[in-house]
């Protein structure tokens, strides 16, 4: 199978998508780059060169770059899912929701709601998240438990080139407004990919690997932590679940609880702040549906209740590792 | 003058309705008849009537919170959207949305609005529609002169300008943004805004339904016609508060009964039609016969109507979850 980057994988989904379906365009910023200018067209592909190459493929009429108005570029967005188009906007970082959360939370998320279900929003936002890049704290958040908090909006953290493709085509296709999360880290990471196209359907979370003694769950980028902490663990003889979620709204509830129940020791690895975050949420699933089965505690491995630090070892001790999830995984096993 | 006698006869039929379905809710509402807030739009009919007129069913608004009127000239159901308000099962929005949230997809009405200024980003995404699809169609967005110092309207006239979307922006600028007036809260002139980003920008006498008509026709052609968007500022005045149950403290007597005597767009449309010859008294009189007994049975059958019952609770959320 051909092995893909994090970062080919979403645009060969975008360049699949916008071939089969006229309707599907790209809005945001920059997403060709060099719009007015005598320069380069195409310049950047998005400020991290995940679009870089579609403009050839379908023109500004269907790679849009904006001005920097996330406002507008959502609720264009949602706008136009609303009567047609099947858009898929950039929101660049996903910090940046700050300035335009509105159009998001109280308009697409609710359409259908409020309108008696009658409403198709076919919109698929797409937003990087989270540290690791010496961002700072207005570059590096997480925020996936914001999004998940609200009904009416689909949560999707894709953990490795696979499923970034199949997920973003799903995702596409999908006729509710989704939140498509990729983690900055993730993008020159490789893995097999096919060649055609796919879709991962949503609500399935996915097991990375099977064990007896102890659970991971994991999302995005700490999927790989866990992994490498299993594949650790078990050359000391324990073996080890890990769970990606892959979606967390919807969530793989089920899937949750056969992890839980299989060991019995939980460990949730969460990069986003540590209040009301998705390590919580899912301890109290644990602990509401399947409490008698847990042999201890409910671990979990954030980042402290602070902002993201710009020092680079500041951001380090910040971050979960694979260093900090293996201890805290001792302290149960 | 282009309009022909029907299209005269439609006009006041819109306007009559709309205030007749407000003045109802006015009542029921002091009766502590009807749940939740509303907020009407008596005094500003010709407006949505004006705009309306100049679009097609597969043109689309998207209104504000206070939406009945614009819901009314764009075709919904007054039956429907009165059963919304009492918050019934068979309401336009199976009782989920209310008056702020009054939506008709089919008639090309994207909702009213409970967020000051969410409705024109939303009539950006519809403008793109036309504009990729290549249709010849526009998409409307009302805010008010409140809503006009909000950074989306002011993102919104710049995209729309940049991108050249068929994107019509009607400020209704009835004075007031909740008790606070428009002299305050306002920096510099709601027209230049629209100039400033590029719009062909007009202010219009909202009172006077020729007036918003014709600059209406103007813009929405030209729109249609792939010459970009436009600004409308509409000066206007309603004769209620911001909501029901405001005391209007902060208006004067005499505002009062200026807004309600000399600026009332409907006894100016009257005055104008039956002095030009135009139409006769008693077709006016016979439309303001029929809205009000359209509105009565309205609100007659929507206080009958069945509520939604709890399986409808958790319904409609999302297609596929």
């Amino acid at each position: 199978m051909p092995i893909k980057t994090y970062r080919e994988a979403i645009n060969e989904a975008l360049l699949q998508e916008m071939k089969k379906d006229e309707n599907v365009v790209v809005i945001g910023e920059d997403v060709a780059g060099g719009a007015g200018t005598n320069g380069e067209q195409d310049a950047w592909g998005g400020v991290l060169g995940v679009t870089k190459g579609l403009l050839k493929h379908f023109g500004r009429e269907r790679i849009i770059d904006t001005p920097i108005t996330e406002t507008a570029i959502m609720g264009m967005a949602s706008g136009a899912a609303l009567t047609g188009l099947r858009p898929v906007a950039e929101l660049m970082f996903v910090d940046f929701m700050g300035v335009c959360f509105d159009q998001i939370l109280n308009q697409t998320a609710k359409f259908r709601y409020m309108f008696g279900g009658k409403a198709v929003t076919p919109l698929t936002i797409r937003t990087m998240y989270g540290g690791g890049l010496r961002a700072a704290s207005q570059h590096s958040q997480c925020l996936y438990p914001m999004f998940t908090h609200v009904p009416g909006i689909k949560v999707v953290l894709p953990s490795n080139p696979y499923d970034a493709k199949g997920l973003l085509i799903q995702s596409i296709r999908d006729n509710d407004p989704v939140i498509f999360m990729e983690h900055k880290n993730l993008y020159d990471t490789s893995g097999d990919v096919p060649d055609e196209s796919y879709s991962i359907p949503f609500g399935e979370a996915n097991f990375t690997r099977e064990g007896k003694d102890l659970t991971f769950i994991a999302m995005g980028q700490t999927v790989e932590i866990c992994n490498n902490v299993a594949d650790t663990l078990k050359k000391e003889g324990k073996t080890c679940t890990v769970l990606d979620l892959r979606t967390l709204s919807p969530l793989d509830e089920d899937s949750i609880l056969e992890a839980a129940e299989e060991t019995g020791k939980i460990v949730i690895v969460d990069e986003s702040y540590p209040r009301c975050n998705v390590a919580t949420d899912i301890s109290a699933l644990i602990c509401q549906k399947s409490f008698d089965s847990l042999k201890a505690g409910i671990k979990m491995v954030t980042p402290p209740h602070t902002p993201v630090p710009f020092s680079p070892p500041l951001e380090d001790l910040y971050l979960p590792s694979e260093e900090k999830v293996l201890n805290v995984a001792k302290e149960i096993l | 003058m282009q309009l022909n006698r029907e299209e005269l006869l439609k006009a006041y039929e819109g306007m009559c309705l709309i205030r007749e379905f407000d003045d109802a809710v006015h009542y029921e509402f002091a009766a502590d008849a009807m749940p939740g807030f509303v907020h009407l739009y008596v005094g500003e009919e010709a407006s949505a009537m004006g705009i309306c007129m100049n679009l097609n069913e597969k043109d689309t608004i998207a209104s504000t919170h206070r939406g009945h009127g614009h819901c009314i000239a764009k075709g919904c159901d007054v039956n429907d959207m009165m059963k919304e308000l009492y918050g019934k099962k068979d309401g336009i929005c199976g009782g989920k949305g209310g008056s702020m949230h009054i939506a008709d997809l089919s008639k090309g009405m994207l909702g009213a609005n409970g967020i000051v200024g969410g409705g024109p980003p939303i009539v950006l995404g519809a403008a793109l529609t036309y504009k990729t699809k290549k249709t010849n169609n526009v998409s409307v967005g009302f805010f008010g002169d409140g809503a006009s110092n909000q950074g989306s309207i002011s993102e919104s006239m710049n995209m729309a300008s940049v991108l050249k979307l068929p994107a019509i922006f009607v400020c209704e600028d009835n004075g007031y943004a909740e008790s606070t007036a428009r002299e305050y809260a306002v920096g510099g002139k709601i027209l230049d805004r629209g100039k400033a980003f590029g719009l062909d920008s007009h202010e219009v006498d909202g009172d006077n339904f020729f007036e918003v008509y014709e600059a209406a026709k103007h813009v929405i052609d030209n729109a249609r016609n792939g010459k970009g968007p436009a600004l409308l500022h509409i000066k206007t005045s309603k004769v209620y508060g911001h909501f029901e149950g405001d005391a209007i403290s902060y208006r004067t007597k005499e505002e009062n009964e200026r807004i309600k005597n000399d600026e009332d767009p409907l006894k100016i449309f009257k005055k104008k039609v039956i002095e030009a010859g135009l139409l006769e008294l008693t077709q006016l009189e016979n439309i303001e016969n029929e809205s009000k007994a359209k509105i009565k049975k309205a609100i007659q059958e929507s206080k009958e109507a069945e509520f939604p019952n709890a399986n409808d609770l958790l319904t409609d959320v999302y297609i596929k979850y």
